[in-house]
């Protein structure tokens, strides 16, 4: 964790993003801007949270983090420039068509969990930045452990049939009626950042589900909500400035972000420059979203205890009228994951805890205790039926069933 | 055979509110720090957690996060002539232990020392005349005026709420007038009131005092310090002394300075590592580490260029002799510096019973309260009353918590059916007016190993022989009238005055605010430390806490504690650095 | 539905045993940029006093039980400590750590000691009531002929006085320290919170109007001397919390 962290304090600006304009330049004259380039584009593509095995403090960018999909463990790969164990021996065409076609160095298909499906947009020069600034680490040499996948997804050639159905190899379409500044956020959004590879709702088979663009997907147990604007997307009560503070600071008047979403803020998102984050919002502010169906009104007897369960627990930080303190404790009334169609996220905090990220601009490690000792299934149910219920964005009520399968799913974790 | 770690710029011995407050000065000058803490890790969520911070039984009855007696506690005796016995446990007073130390179960009553005190004796014998041979209280050769920025930026720290009276000379309505003069406002504004504090303001206008709002670092709302550190808005749950605070409303080591602290690279913190002893170099000139045990049985020497004291005054004190460094004190001839001028507080109130209004105490937090400061240190003239210093007078509302506050008015039983209906009848009526007493040095009070009972580790445990001067009783005696005479304007049904009376006793909780042993002053004859907190004996030796006060003031003492914790590690920086010898020269 | 159901007392104790109860004792480092710990579903949840075991035997449970309920009777202003279960909390504290005084300093030599000086037993609480309670059996049947628990409310009134006055002593412990234990701990099982097995559905709690273990009472700062009516709450929550 320490050289991660080193690496990120040297992070920097890099100069605007290549809309495939730059040209691929590794001269010598070139070379430090150059990796500082490929450092901020890196950053950006939050390379490192899965190619870093945080959990077990394994150096950064090598790899062997194993990321957990619904069909099994994928352990990451070794982005250093190890010969053997890393990328030593791959070359910028070897590395260019991982990204863009979802192919490995033998000619072997990736398994998704590399989110090719949005690098394939990664323009060939960023990619080549990327691939120098990686060839300036230190290698490391660390194996990657065996998959943890059933047949006959073990076999490559089950992916090929996947991608098929699944993965179109494009290139980034400018729109050249929007601005500049959108088509930078979308550029970032749907290409480095791959927002949607958790907040877009996936088929069965784990591949992007088309109309649900990044209206929420579960992921891990962990329900990525809503990040589309308009008047009827998750975040339409939110300003550009406050997606910014999010991102920026770690800190917004809605919510901080936690766990997953922490690690994107506190390795990628808050080294990024200012403009880019504005990028991004404006793109996802401009995306609007179909109205939601009203849902069910839940039992009044569940509202009342639901509602006595809040006071008594809740209000010590999230306040007596659910409001919050904005930038320290999330005001409920509004919030987004109390809100979100598919209530994973809510339920999670609830029964484990979180902690929102520290980052530079706000060090403070606010934490939300666990309340699975305190509460029974049927109270957690009851106080989310009554929070979503009391929302200004009502959702349907929480069954005791719900509860109980996430608190045995992270008993066993 | 003793294990030797690699050198650190700096070994912090202790790590609660000092040790995180020069951690975070001396790393970001760039040193290398490394505190060692006998206790455990703490942090909010896992030790003081909304769902669980709220227990009266475990938190303050069965002690916690204080320090375990069983480890080490200290003798006590009321004077030479008795045989001191072990505190087997804790009663008068709480110390603190694990990350964060008593700064993490403290109430938050952030007032700062008055320019006099930190000259009491030249100030006061230039205005009465000398004062008694015995009493041996000392300038603490640091001014007020000196300190001024550190008690500023201890106030931006922890975001403290109050109302300034005295800003930079000039005195604003609705603030202490006798303060020192302050460089800022505070960075928050006082604590919203509750009808007891209303009363009492009322009560003390109508005496011609002048009340004002208790300085707080409970947070009367959400504010970010310098650090970027974010504090959130007091609930008033009444569970601040002897507690966590579990929502980030209360300023602690926890929620102003570690995690910012915990994100820099040359500070590193060891736990459950108890320092045994500062170790000198072979020609005894400087120190050159310290030996420290941990849980696993390993005694390890770490080396480091500074040393600095920051646990418990008495844990300080009990360090140095056991290092031997510095001569003990001896109260026979008045020699010595080590254990000298050990001090304490003389604790007065008087109880108001309400017949109608409810008080509803648990509305409550640890620095809710509104006080006068007429009486306090020389605020008052003194001619002919026989004592110096003063106290404030204050009426906080700090919990209702049934197992420690039920108090009875005059007369009622200790137990059965009348003690119990006295205690419901008056549980949610009562208010109090207490009485923060300083306490002179005397000769005979002081500190040093006994010479019967050890620790857990078969090394000396410190003995305390102290009970209250005839200064104390005189002014206890001058100030509780006055406090009654507040109380009585207050309109309750009847009161009932808790004088000190007799000797000091170590069962009732009175007050955390154990200090000197390890004074600081002018002269190396009469102190431990010079006017930076640095040894006079071992020049990279620097000590903090109210262990370093040469006297004890009517005041609670962490705001002094931090100003000169700062005021100590930025002459470290600024002055030692350069040029590493002492920083006095004699 | 206020005490612990035993499903929640399983979790709570599988919490307090895990994740961070173990590691926080060890010497351990933290720092060099690192940040500070945290892990999901962990916490140093109340663990100690919580469970079921006892202490006192049968006569000792009586005789306790009724010391207690003089201390703190039962009467027609309300619960006393028999209503609470004061006992059980007593019982379970004297089986913990709390009753072999084990954070107590404990080391003689052992000395009589002044007022000032505090408790100087050699024994730790829970040896201290055997003896004691020994001994106030063989005084109760040599001088009432029966035992503390039989004896009328009077009776028994005034041996309590006669302990807390010291006319009535013992020979191997001291009867004063012992009432006075007796005394702190039964007011501590009458106001502690209920999963400490006292304070039994809060009736202390309710007997005197205290809320309980609410954290947030910014909406009645403002009272200006007005009651405030609150139901209390435990750390395991109120009946308000379940259905019916």
């Amino acid at each position: 964790m320490r050289r991660l962290r080193d690496m990120l304090l040297a992070s920097t600006l890099a100069g605007g993003l290549g809309l495939g304009a730059v040209p691929s330049a590794p001269a010598q004259e070139l070379a430090f801007s150059q990796v500082e380039r490929g450092r901020y584009l890196a950053t950006a593509a939050d390379c490192m949270a899965c190619h870093t095995n945080i959990e077990e403090d394994g150096e950064a960018y090598a790899g062997g983090r194993g990321l957990e999909t619904p069909f099994g463990v994928i352990y990451s790969a070794n982005l250093t420039p190890d010969e053997t164990t890393g990328i030593g021996r791959w070359s910028r065409d070897e590395f260019y068509r991982a990204l863009n076609e979802g192919v490995g160095r033998d000619g072997e298909h990736l398994y998704p969990a590399m989110p090719y499906t949005h690098f394939t947009l990664i323009s060939r020069a960023d990619a080549d930045a990327i691939y120098d600034y990686l060839f300036t680490l230190e290698p490391v040499r660390n194996e990657r452990p065996e998959n943890e996948l059933p047949f006959p997804l073990t076999l490559r050639q089950t992916l090929a049939g996947w991608k098929m159905l699944f993965f179109e190899q494009r290139e980034f379409a400018v729109d050249p009626d929007r601005p500049q500044e959108w088509n930078r956020g979308r550029y970032l959004v749907d290409a480095l950042a791959h927002c949607g590879a958790c907040h877009t709702g996936k088929n069965v088979l784990g591949a992007d589900k088309d109309d649900e663009y990044l209206r929420g997907g579960t992921l891990e147990n962990w329900f990525a909500p809503n990040i589309r604007g308009g008047v009827n997307g998750g975040i339409a009560d939110w300003e550009v400035e406050d997606i910014v503070r999010f991102l920026r600071d770690g800190r917004a008047r809605h919510t901080a972000p936690m766990q997953r979403m922490g690690e994107v803020v506190g390795l990628s998102t808050q080294h990024l420059a200012e403009e880019d984050l504005r990028a991004m919002a404006v793109y996802l502010k401009s995306l609007d979203d179909r109205p939601r169906e009203a849902p069910e009104a839940p039992d009044q007897a569940r509202l009342e205890i639901g509602a006595a369960i809040y006071f008594d627990n809740c209000a010590a930080c999230h306040a007596a009228d659910r409001a919050g303190v904005p930038y320290i404790f999330a005001p409920l009334g509004s919030s987004n994951k109390v809100a979100a169609e598919d209530p994973s996220t809510a339920i999670r905090i609830i029964l484990g805890g979180a902690r929102a990220e520290a980052t530079r601009a706000a060090p403070s490690q606010l934490a939300m205790p666990p309340f699975a000792w305190k509460l029974s299934d049927r109270q957690v149910a009851d106080l989310l039926t009554y929070l979503r219920h009391a929302g200004e964005r009502k959702a349907g009520p929480v069954s005791a069933s719900q509860v109980e399968d996430m608190r045995r799913y992270l008993e066993e974790k | 055979m003793t294990k030797q770690r690699p050198r650190v710029d700096v070994v912090l011995i202790g790590f609660g509110w000092t040790g995180a407050m020069y951690a975070e000065k001396l790393t970001a000058a760039g040193l290398e720090v490394l505190a060692l803490e006998r206790g455990p890790w703490r942090d909010t969520h896992s030790d003081f957690a909304t769902t669980f911070a709220q227990d009266e039984l475990r938190y303050y009855w069965r002690h916690a996060m204080f320090q375990e007696a069983s480890q080490e506690t200290l003798t006590f005796r009321n004077n030479s002539a008795q045989t001191a016995l072990p505190m087997r446990r804790w009663g008068s007073f709480l110390p603190g232990n694990g990350v964060g130390g008593a700064g993490v179960h403290w109430n938050g009553q952030t007032y700062r020392f008055l320019p006099s005190d930190f000259v009491a004796r030249s100030h006061n014998e230039e205005r009465y005349g000398p004062l008694p041979p015995d009493m041996t209280v000392q300038d603490y050769g640091v001014t007020y005026d000196e300190l001024e920025p550190h008690f500023d930026h201890f106030d931006k720290i922890c975001g403290i709420g109050g109302q300034a009276g005295n800003l930079r000379g000039e005195i604003l309505p609705g603030g202490n007038p006798f303060e020192g003069p302050r460089s800022d406002h505070y960075p928050t504004p006082p604590m919203q009131m509750t009808f007891s504090q209303d009363r009492f303001g009322e009560a003390a206008r109508q005496l011609g005092l002048s009340p004002f709002p208790v300085p707080s670092a409970n947070m009367s709302r959400a504010y970010v310090n310098p650090l970027g550190m974010q504090l959130a808005p007091c609930t008033y749950c009444g569970y601040c002394e002897k507690y966590g605070c579990g929502n980030y409303s209360k300023a602690s080591p926890q929620t102003t300075i570690l995690p910012a602290l915990m994100q820099r690279r040359n500070f590193s913190l060891r736990t459950n590592s108890e320092v045994l002893s500062v170790e000198k170099t072979a020609d005894g000139s400087r120190a050159s580490g310290v030996t420290y045990v941990d849980t696993s049985g390993e005694v390890v020497f770490q080396p480091a260029e500074i040393v600095v004291l920051c646990a418990y005054p008495l844990q300080n004190t009990r360090l140095l002799l056991l290092s031997n460094i510095g001569t003990p004190y001896d109260p026979r001839s008045g020699e010595g510096v080590v254990g000298k001028n050990y001090c304490y507080q003389v604790m007065s109130s008087v109880t108001v019973f309400f017949e109608e209004e409810h008080t509803n105490g648990f509305v409550g937090a640890g620095a809710l309260g509104m006080a006068v400061d007429d009486y306090n240190g020389d605020n008052f003239d003194h001619s002919g009353l026989g004592f110096i210093g003063g106290g404030y007078i204050a009426c906080n509302t700090t919990n209702a918590r049934p197992i420690e506050s039920h108090p009875v008015p005059e007369g009622v039983p200790n137990w059965g059916s009348r003690w119990k209906r006295a205690v419901r009848e008056n549980f949610l009526k009562t208010a109090d007016v207490g009485v923060h007493g300083a306490s002179m040095a005397h000769r005979g009070n002081h500190l040093d190993l006994d010479p019967t009972y050890t620790d857990a580790r078969g090394r000396p445990l410190l003995r305390m022989t102290y009970d209250f001067t005839l200064n104390d009783r005189r002014l206890t005696a001058h100030l509780t009238p006055v406090a009654e005479e507040i109380a009585r304007g207050m309109g309750g049904r009847e009161i009932k005055v808790n004088a000190r009376r007799g000797s000091y006793d170590t069962m009732p909780y009175q007050t955390t605010h154990n200090t000197g042993g390890t004074i600081m002053g002018t002269d190396p004859a009469t102190s431990v430390v010079n006017r930076y907190c640095q040894s006079w004996d071992l020049p990279n030796l620097f000590v903090s806490g109210a262990g370093l006060f040469p006297q004890n003031a009517g005041y609670n003492p962490t705001a002094t504690v931090a100003a000169l914790a700062y005021w100590s590690a930025e002459a470290i920086v600024s002055r030692y650095l350069p040029d590493p010898g002492p920083l006095v020269r004699t | 539905m206020t005490s612990f159901t035993r499903r929640q007392a399983v979790r709570l104790l599988l919490l307090a045993g895990t994740a961070l109860a173990a590691p926080r004792l060890m010497a351990r480092e933290y720092g060099q940029g690192e940040g500070t710990p945290w892990a999901p579903m962990s916490g140093d949840v109340p663990h100690h006093g919580t469970g079921e075991e006892r202490f006192l035997g049968p006569a000792e449970h009586a005789a306790v039980a009724a010391i207690c309920a003089r201390l703190i009777p039962s009467d027609e202003d309300g619960a006393g400590a028999a209503e609470a279960d004061v006992v059980t909390f007593i019982d379970r504290q004297l089986a913990g750590f709390y009753g072999r005084g084990q954070n107590w300093y404990m080391k003689g030599p052992f000395g009589e000691g002044t007022s000032t000086q505090g408790y100087q037993s050699e024994h730790p609480p829970a040896m201290l009531y055997r003896l004691a309670l020994a001994e106030l059996d063989a005084y109760c049947r040599a001088e009432h002929g029966a035992p503390f628990a039989d004896l009328g409310a009077d009776d028994q009134d005034a041996i309590l006085a006669g302990l807390e006055g010291e006319e009535i002593e013992f020979d191997r412990v001291s009867a004063k320290t012992f009432f006075d234990l007796v005394l702190e701990n039964a007011i501590e099982g009458f106001f502690a919170d209920p999963i400490y097995g006292g304070n039994r559905d809060m009736v202390g709690w309710r007997y005197v109007g205290f809320p309980g273990t609410r954290y947030d009472y910014r909406d009645f700062i403002n009272h200006n001397g007005a009651a405030i009516v609150l139901e209390p709450v435990g750390l395991s929550g109120r009946p308000g919390w379940s259905g019916p």
